[in-house]
């Protein structure tokens, strides 16, 4: 998954909205009205246009989606427990959520503060609009640029024979994997999924970028402001809440992430979405009812970031449009 | 302002070297097939292997069919929101974006708890790998068509069709998709992009799809997987690069999209 989210995603995310009540629909009926917007009763019957959709939505992705959810609260007989979810606080599944979350939240930041920074460059930072538009289409791409192949680019890159490895050795004496550092580890994972993170921010940032009123500015210079100041009391507080919404984002996106970390580590770190990967091809530790559990576990952190993201997007969509 | 460009330049070139340095080796690593000189054999290898012609294939074959359901899943029912029940767009919105909050690993383990036993076992056909895709393309789909029908005035266009005397037919085959050409076209793209290189789903659903192959390859061989990386990135690169074109060439036009309703 990866480049996608931009910002119209869950610019609102609007609970489920009913037909309107039948004495309404009777008003509207007598009303005149332009003849597409099929008036009284068949206001109903219009909503049967969209049973393919919901059909193919509720037996590919909701039913899917619940069945884990309903497992994590079933034994392997089919009866209720809470066991699998218990198993959840075991020191070496917590261990792996941590993980998990240590590597999200650093290449969330990693990535989100360069790609600001970029983004903040390329919109309203003086540079030439040809690199604006190259650096969009490029973040287009390399966003999209993530499992096997980009695992390959880093194994290139900054494995033991990889380019940059080599390189500090010829060029500084330095050995790279004296200091601990291992492409198949913490570092290594983190800096290869920077590498579709930075593009993801840039795309979703740069709009709010834009966004930003020259008045504001100019407001600020005029009453004495220096750009410090403009910085810190107008310009961060204003992009805050889009810059929180963004990072959660890259979070989300990247605690999701299966092919990357499989194509790298072929398997071999422990992150949630390795082991779930395991527990369903009857790997070593196979339990599925602990595959239930930890695919809930997280569900749950990506429904608690959605909602999170699009609380955030409604109080930014107020300043930034 | 002026005085501060060079942070600009700094920062800029950062991301750069981010970027292409990666790229850079890659492709390096790619000409070291024969030792000592630089060379194409990896990537002469890549292609007189069968293997990768036949994964290509099955991956290509999944894509289209993706797209295919796709679009007829989406654009008649985003279409027919905006015309007939704009009440249900709310909805719509939410579940079309409902796979960020459901990963692929997510929905393959779903997937194969639902239908790996009677009455539906579907699990072992290649309709619910289909159909997995056609679920993690629904955002990308939905925002190019979404974006695509905003852009035009789909009201209005559909009541002059429908004045001229045109049915539902002509109106959608005549009048809307024309209009919607480059949010379509948008949509196939970045869904082909995304599909043919897809590993979780692919792997986890046991099917001999390309990226299962790439990752073997990238067990088994060395330079290899860097050719099959560049070759990637080139191909996602000119999926996007045309999209970009196509709706950069779009907006060139101006009103030119949906002119027809005013």
């Amino acid at each position: 998954m990866a480049a996608r989210i931009e910002r119209s995603v869950g610019k609102d995310m609007p609970g489920i909205s009913l037909p309107p009540a039948p004495d309404a629909r009777r008003r509207l009926a007598d009303g005149p009205g332009p003849r597409v917007v099929a008036p009284g009763r068949k206001l109903s019957w219009a909503w049967l246009g969209l049973l393919p959709f919901l059909l193919f939505a509720l037996l590919f992705m909701i039913l899917p989606a619940s069945s884990i959810v309903i497992g994590s609260f079933q034994n392997e007989a089919g009866s209720f427990t809470l066991d699998n979810l218990a198993n959840l606080f075991k020191p070496s599944i917590l261990d792996s959520y941590l993980v998990t979350m240590k590597v999200s939240a650093t290449t969330a930041l990693l990535g989100g503060i360069l790609g600001l920074l970029i983004a903040y460059a390329i919109s309203i930072g003086g540079l030439p609009k040809s690199l604006k538009t190259f650096m969009s289409t490029f973040s287009g791409v390399a966003s999209n640029f993530a499992g096997v192949p980009l695992a390959f680019a880093f194994i290139a890159t900054l494995g033991r024979m990889g380019f940059l490895t080599v390189l500090l050795r010829t060029l500084f004496g330095f050995e790279l994997y004296n200091t601990g550092f291992n492409l198949y580890s913490f570092w290594g994972l983190t800096l290869t999924y920077t590498y579709f993170q930075i593009p993801l921010m840039i795309l979703i940032i740069e709009p709010a970028l834009e966004g930003m009123k020259k008045e504001w500015r100019e407001a600020s210079e005029s009453l004495g402001a220096s750009s410090l100041q403009y910085w810190t009391r107008v310009g961060i507080p204003v992009l805050l809440p889009s810059i929180l919404a963004a990072l959660i984002l890259l979070f989300g996106n990247a605690f999701g992430a299966y092919a990357t970390a499989y194509a790298l580590t072929g398997g071999l770190i422990n992150i949630v979405p390795i082991l779930i990967g395991a527990q369903i091809r009857g790997n070593v530790l196979h339990d599925p009812q602990l595959g239930y559990a930890l695919a809930f576990g997280m569900v749950i952190v990506m429904t608690v970031s959605i909602l999170f993201y699009s609380w955030l997007q409604k109080i930014s969509s107020r300043w930034v449009k | 302002m002026k005085r501060r460009t060079w942070l600009s330049w700094l920062w800029f070139s950062v991301g750069m070297i981010y970027f292409f340095l990666p790229l850079f080796a890659t492709f390096l690593f790619s000409l070291r097939g024969k030792k000592g000189v630089l060379s194409f054999v990896a990537y002469q290898n890549v292609f007189k292997d069968p293997t990768f012609l036949k994964t290509f294939g099955f991956s290509l074959e999944m894509a289209l069919l993706t797209v295919l359901v796709g679009l007829i899943l989406i654009v008649p029912t985003a279409i027919w929101i905006q015309l007939k029940v704009p009440k249900a767009k709310a909805l719509f919105d939410v579940l079309t974006l409902m796979p960020f909050a459901v990963p692929p690993i997510i929905l393959a383990f779903g997937l194969i708890r639902t239908y790996s036993r009677p009455p539906l076992a579907l699990v072992s056909t290649p309709a619910i790998l289909v159909a997995a895709y056609v679920v993690i393309s629904f955002p990308y789909i939905y925002r190019s068509v979404d974006s695509g029908l905003r852009s035009m005035d789909l009201r209005g266009l559909s009541e002059a069709a429908q004045s001229l005397g045109a049915g539902w037919g002509s109106l959608l085959f005549r009048v809307v998709l024309p209009n919607l050409r480059t949010a379509l076209l948008s949509a196939t793209f970045l869904t082909l992009a995304i599909v043919i290189g897809e590993l979780t789903l692919a792997v986890l659903l046991a099917w001999p799809a390309f990226g299962p192959y790439m990752a073997l390859m990238g067990r088994n061989r060395a330079y290899e997987p860097a050719a099959l990386a560049i070759m990637s990135f080139g191909l996602t690169w000119g999926a996007i690069g045309l999209i970009q074109l196509l709706t950069r060439s779009a907006k060139d036009k101006g009103s030119g999209i949906g002119a027809g309703g005013h």
